[in-house]
């Protein structure tokens, strides 16, 4: 009994040994061509994703996240080394700060040319000397209005949101950065101020604004606009383009005090392993048959010139998508907070919420 | 007075059902809903149901959670029964410490044991889905101890030793005379182990490698952007399965009673 007892357990010993070493083969041989990225959810094209495995073939590890934060957690942890990670601004100039960042080497890249220079140069916002970006995906932040309840003047402004007629009838964004973000332009402020004086300012007028709002959203703006609960919401320009899909009596418009732009960019982490494969990786995303399918799945406003060409006028002319020169030059660019900045708005932003 | 205490226990029941059934009534009626949207009715639709097979990111998820849950949950039985068996057997001391030893990932919280494994994890091999398949079986083998060893305390230890005597080695006496005895709770073991590796997520997300995503790893990104109908779908059938497998054993279990009756 007892001896059969020590063979079996020896028998399960071997058996996890071997798996062990099975996958410590694997990572081993796969390790010159693969590639580990990190974008967001539903960010890219399945086919794109499949026709760059096939024309490099290059296994292509491909991991997801849901927010921004939530990407520097992972990739803050260590427990896996990406090669190529795509984000949003201010989080690529925190990365920057903290020598986060390798350059890219631009001169490996055949399609870099297909960006519009324009992007690229609002990019110098978080990466001023040009080495460590390319944009992937860009959009603006405004209001979604309900034509039938608001009339196009009336939201021409920021003023709108402070509109009794409009008594809970309001949404406002649920993101600290974005909701600051209106009033300080309202207010004729520089967006990223630090001063906290302004910030108060921006913080008495989200608590008057309060009383008319009907809730803070973030991702369930649309679904909240489409079935007409409410009659205007601040929110991105992706997440407006969403709402007027369903709901034709939808339209969005970036308030004639401009608003935030944002641009989502790949970069190279320092954990990258696979230099070139990554280097591959965001020449493929540049290519134009990519970028227009990436641009039609995806349907947020692409830096990718060539894109324009397979797409019809209609779609070229939607602001929502599109926004014009006018626009972009309104709006601004978060630039990464100090500590004591974002301490300082969390407080407030808590104190708003409780208010 | 009879009737109004019977109608307000109806109402009290009806209610309860309703807060059970209603998330999932809405999920059913979703999945045949004919647009993206969740608050529009764009009409009946089948559409969703026939995309599934060809929804690459879906179906990949499905195979790997299946996958995943499948083989952990089997070798957590095979472990958690051998541990049984061993326990059963051992003096009343021993086997006290090592059911405590073996209850601690069971009270552990979820997000401690995620952590702790993705340390070890990341320091001695590499996360994938074998890591996966790792953890789940750590915090599977416990609930198959608990299924088995009950099963094994209520049997007499005579019964295997008067096999013994009539000449059956250890392990025909095993197979023919204990195995018998806790078939039972070796697969309500199993069960438990493989519905509680089904729905991780805690774990499963600070464990698995890139690229690697089960059923709720890929749903938690999918929220960004609304989640796929297909989703909706396929909870619906697994909704449906789960139901069915009720009714089946319940029917099962009636039977026998009626048989007995007669």
């Amino acid at each position: 009994m007892k001896k059969k007892f020590i063979s079996f357990l020896s028998l399960l010993c071997l058996t996890f040994t071997s798996c062990f070493s099975f996958t410590g083969c694997k990572s081993d041989a796969s390790s010159s061509d693969t590639l580990v990225v990190l974008n967001y959810g539903k960010y890219i094209e399945a086919d794109v994703l499949k026709r760059f495995q096939e024309e490099t073939g290059i296994t292509v590890k491909y991991e997801e996240y849901e927010s921004v934060e939530d990407m520097y957690a992972k990739y803050k942890a260590g427990s896996i080394n990406y090669d190529v990670i795509c984000t949003s601004d201010y989080m690529i100039e925190t990365l920057g700060k903290e020598g986060e960042l390798i350059p890219i080497d631009y001169s490996s890249l055949k399609y870099y040319k297909n960006i519009d220079p324009a992007i690229i140069e609002a990019s110098s916002s978080f990466d001023p000397t040009h080495k460590y970006t390319i944009p992937y995906f860009y959009g603006t932040v405004g209001i979604l209005y309900n034509t039938k309840m608001v009339d196009e003047k009336t939201v021409s402004s920021w003023n709108s949101l402070w509109d009794s007629d409009y008594s809970n009838q309001i949404v406002m964004i649920n993101s600290q950065r974005d909701a600051f973000m209106v009033p300080l332009k309202l207010l004729g402020y520089d967006i990223n101020t630090t001063d906290k004086a302004e910030l108060d300012e921006a913080f008495n007028m989200l608590c008057d604004e309060k009383k008319y709002v009907y809730a803070y959203l973030m991702d369930e703006t649309y679904e909240c606009m489409v079935s007409e609960d409410a009659a205007m919401a601040v929110c991105y320009s992706g997440e407006a383009a969403m709402g007027m899909e369903y709901n034709e009596d939808l339209a969005y418009v970036v308030p004639e005090e401009g608003g935030n732009l944002w641009i989502d960019s790949w970069f190279v982490p320092r954990t990258c392993k696979h230099y070139d494969a990554a280097m591959k990786w965001i020449d493929f995303m540049c290519e134009e048959e990519a970028a227009t399918a990436n641009f039609e799945y995806v349907w947020y406003a692409t830096p990718n010139l060539t894109v324009a060409a397979n797409e019809d006028e209609e779609t070229l002319a939607d602001e929502t998508v599109f926004p014009s020169k006018e626009t972009l030059e309104r709006c601004d660019i978060y630039s990464a907070y100090d500590n004591e900045t974002l301490d300082y708005t969390t407080t407030l932003w808590k104190k708003l919420k409780a208010y | 007075m009879k009737k109004v205490k019977k109608s307000a226990s109806f109402l009290y029941l009806g209610i309860i059902f309703l807060f059970l059934y209603a998330p999932i009534f809405v999920l059913i009626v979703l999945s045949f809903n004919n647009s993206m949207s969740r608050t529009v009715w764009g009409g009946f639709t089948l559409q969703w149901y026939f995309n599934l097979p060809t929804n690459d990111t879906i179906m990949d998820a499905l195979w790997t959670t299946l996958r995943i849950t499948l083989s952990s949950s089997i070798l957590a039985t095979i472990l958690g029964t051998s541990a049984a068996i061993g326990i059963n057997r051992m003096k009343k001391n021993h086997a006290a410490i090592m059911l405590g030893a073996t209850n601690i990932p069971l009270l552990n919280a979820d997000i401690v044991t995620g952590i702790s494994l993705m340390l070890l994890f990341t320091r001695f091999t590499s996360l994938g889905e074998f890591s996966v398949v790792l953890a789940h079986i750590a915090f599977s083998v416990p609930y198959v101890i608990f299924n088995v060893l009950p099963k094994l305390q209520s049997m007499s230890e005579s019964c295997f030793e008067a096999a013994m005597d009539l000449g059956a080695t250890p392990a025909y006496a095993f197979y023919k005379v204990i195995w018998p005895e806790i078939i039972p709770g070796v697969l309500s073991g199993f069960l438990m182990a493989f519905t509680m590796s089904l729905d991780d997520f805690t774990i499963t997300y600070f464990t698995k490698g890139a690229g690697v995503n089960t059923m709720s790893t890929m749903l938690y990104t999918e929220l960004r952007k609304g989640i796929q109908p297909e989703l909706y779908a396929l909870s619906t059938l697994l909704f449906l399965l789960a139901f069915l497998m009720l009714i089946a054993t319940n029917l099962k279990s009636f039977n026998k009673k009626e048989a007995m009756r007669v």
